[in-house]
């Protein structure tokens, strides 16, 4: 199978390319990315005026399979991603079981072989079950494949615990992955701790519950010389502290989830559970300062944190209700509406944040063109202008407040391993 | 003006003129309460639900005795007798009270929000009898009825609330009621029981209670709960009795014809001494008498169909 894709605006980080060129994809790879391919395609298409990227890459995704079948699986999972424009993402560990052993890290991966329609990474627990308590056998799940360990939403507690994950992460070049949050100073809060907690009467997480563990896992990294990768930065803090941790030189890496820089907790007045997410919506200054820290680099990655539930688990009381967003079927467009089209970052930077800089913390060899790699591709229309309709998500979460929103620049096409899985917004 | 509200949730979303209205609604129906003969048919036919996730027997006695003098067909459900234990949704819930008929479904609840996702999913009107720290609208409507008959209007009075005002919903709704009335609000406790930014809501916040009724003209003391005290909110409700406590030596801060309200139930010796609680100064039983007539005018409001008083 050869695919000619015509006259597009590629952009390619990793190469320094930029500019109106075509691709010609041969075997599931790349094979050129030039001015003017005059060779026989079985499938060409011209793509003039839309851009050519590496396919984007979501570092954080909540894949549910194992376990919670019924809120996403590994297929519809995958499905979301291509419609969404995702040609690989890395799942979190929190399934059921956990990826806690070798032979989940390779049920996974099968699965996504056989059904997954793209490439997805599995991401190993720190501690058996997620319980803080013992630490997995980290080189045996990195020698199945995975490509970061993290104990994702049950946050490691204990800092010695911590400290040894990354002593131990530190010998196999993994990235630990740290959802930064003090459960005692969260203490079981549902909201942001402000002004919308005081007037909701709903319990608020206050901002430090995430800073201060971000301050101990710089401070661990320094001490252990671990790659610490905070996820979904959501205070100003946080991202200060980040800022004057990479001035240090140290090893540490962050990202920011869409709905923390399009969304503040104002957008919480009518008790839409679709908005209990967790680490909450925070204040406009923070949402301020995230989107500073994305402008000046120190959150260099953007992901989903894509959590798909149930409605059942979200049509209930507002306490009641699980944290999370569907988010994979609205990355693209609102990066590029809230952050591209408003001025924050260019659209090289805004791509820049979901391909070479998550492929880079993971140590996978994506979010490139370069000839002779697996032929990921993402085509975006930056003026295409779509109103988000759950219904249509090829997720099972419906679980999104940017229902009924009005986006504008979407994935068009997505490319996996040369080939094409979504057309214009439908899949293939 | 025109009253057309499905739902009575909270006092945020309400305007001065609304609250006005329901006030004056209740006029009438407060004099009802003080005949002889206490019942009228404005709601024969109507079905009203009390449904209570939370025990309470004051506020689920008020509304029960509200639908009754108006003739309304009264059912109360409660956490025990319901399917609520067997963990049927607060949706499948609310949708078989509408299945059955309900004009009316009177909800307390632990949760704030609770009362909203009802007034979502069904068609009859909802009325907030307490959610979680939310609101408590009917409460607050009641304690500006009180306000307003003992002092004559409620604008430009000095307003204190002691207490525990990051888990009262009572707060919340009476912060909102008496704001947008126009009276001066100042509240009250321990820091540790002060949500954050209340400044932000137009009031004044402060951890020493004899700043805070320093010539009050309205004294609302809320009920201290043991299981904040666990929790380690405070160290000791002997110690809070102490700092917070409304006694008779306090009350000289406040304005000489102070008035001395508590949405009950009252902790005797704890957050209010029985002498202050017993005293002419006290309201707290007219506030009982007027919830009765205040939560009349919110049903005849809701499913009266503008039918005559
Ligand atoms: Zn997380």
């Amino acid at each position: 199978m050869k695919i000619l894709l015509k006259n597009g605006y590629v952009m390619d980080a990793s190469q320094g390319i930029e500019g109106v060129k075509d691709i010609y994809i041969e075997d599931g790879r790349i094979a050129a990315v030039e001015k003017n391919i005059e060779r026989a395609a079985d499938q060409t298409v011209d793509v003039q005026g839309k851009y050519v990227i590496p396919g984007i890459i979501d570092m954080h995704v909540h894949l549910r399979e194992p376990g919670y079948e019924y809120k996403e699986t590994i297929a519809t999972g995958t499905r979301s991603a291509a419609k969404g424009g995702v040609t690989s993402l890395a799942c979190m560990p929190n399934t059921k079981p956990v990826i806690d052993q070798q032979a989940t890290v390779e049920f996974v991966k099968n699965k996504a072989q056989l059904e997954g329609m793209v490439h997805v990474y599995p991401v190993g627990a720190i501690t058996n079950g997620l319980q803080g308590e013992r630490l997995t056998e980290i080189g045996d799940l990195k020698a199945a494949g995975i490509v970061a360990i993290t104990d994702d939403g049950n946050p490691v507690m204990n800092g010695e615990k911590m400290r040894h994950a990354m002593e131990y992460a530190k010998m196999f070049e993994l990235p630990v992955l740290s959802h930064c949050e003090d459960k005692n100073l969260a203490a079981h809060g549902v909201i942001n701790e402000g002004r919308m907690s005081t007037l909701l009467g709903l319990k608020g997480m206050p901002a430090i519950a995430e800073s201060i563990m971000v301050a101990r896992e710089i401070m661990l990294s320094e001490l252990t010389g671990a790659h610490v990768h905070v996820c979904h930065v959501s205070t100003a803090q946080s991202v200060e502290m980040i800022r004057r941790a990479k001035a240090a030189g140290l090893p540490v890496t962050a990202e920011a989830m869409p709905h923390h820089f399009a969304l503040d907790e104002t957008a919480l007045h009518s008790f839409d559970t679709n908005l209990k997410v967790n680490p909450p919506l925070r204040r406009a200054e923070d949402v301020a300062a995230i989107k500073e820290g994305l402008r000046d680099g120190t959150i260099e990655v953007i992901a989903t944190d894509h959590a798909p539930h149930a409605i059942e688990e979200k049509e209930v009381e507002f306490d009641n209700a699980l944290f999370g967003i569907s988010g994979l079927e609205t990355l693209i467009p609102l990066v590029i509406t809230e952050l591209v089209h408003k001025g924050t970052l260019t659209f090289a930077q805004a791509i820049e944040k979901m391909t070479v800089n998550p492929a880079r913390i993971l140590g996978i060899n994506k979010g490139t063109l370069k000839a002779g790699v697996e032929a990921d591709i993402t085509i975006i229309d930056l003026d295409q202008q779509k109103t988000v309709d759950v219904s249509q998500f090829a997720s099972k979460g419906k679980n999104s407040p940017f229902h009924g929103w009005n986006l504008k620049g979407w994935p068009i096409m997505t490319i996996v391993s040369g080939k094409i899985v979504m057309k214009n917004g439908e899949l293939v | 003006m025109s009253f057309n509200r499905k739902d009575i949730l909270g006092l945020q979303e309400m305007s001065r003129e609304e609250i006005e209205y329901i006030l004056d609604t209740a006029v009438p129906f407060k004099e009802i309460t003080l005949r002889p003969i206490k019942k009228i048919p404005t709601l024969r036919g109507k079905t009203v639900i009390n449904l209570f996730y939370e025990p309470s027997t004051r506020t689920r006695t008020s509304f029960e005795l509200a639908g009754k003098r108006m003739s309304a067909d009264v059912i109360n459900i409660s956490t025990s007798a319901s399917s609520i234990v067997k963990g049927e949704s607060l949706k499948d819930t609310a949708l078989t009270l509408q299945a059955l008929g309900a004009d009316v479904v009177i909800i307390r609840h632990g949760m704030s929000g609770a009362p909203h996702l009802v007034g979502q999913t069904i068609k009859a009107g909802v009325i907030n009898a307490g959610d979680g720290t939310h609101e408590h609208p009917t409460q607050a409507l009641l304690d500006l009825y009180t306000i307003r008959e003992k002092k004559g209007q409620v604008a430009g009075l000095k307003v204190a609330i002691v207490g525990d005002i990051l888990h009262s919903r009572v707060a919340r709704s009476d912060i909102w009621g008496l704001t947008k009335m126009g009276a001066e609000v100042v509240v009250a406790g321990p820091n540790t029981l002060l949500p954050p930014e209340l400044q932000s809501l137009g009031i004044k916040a402060c951890t020493n209670v004899e700043e805070a009724i320093k010539d009050a003209d309205v004294i609302q003391v809320l009920r201290i709960q043991q299981e904040r005290q666990e929790k380690g909110l405070f160290p000791s409700l002997r110690e809070y009795s102490r700092l917070y406590g409304i006694n008779h030596e306090r009350l000289k801060y406040a304005a000489k014809d102070v008035l001395v309200m508590h949405p009950g139930p009252i902790n005797r010796g704890v957050e209010i001494t029985p002498d202050v609680a017993d005293s002419n100064q006290s309201a707290i039983l007219d506030q009982v008498t007027n919830g009765l007539a205040i939560r009349m005018a919110l049903l005849y409001l809701l499913a009266g169909g503008g039918g005559e008083v």
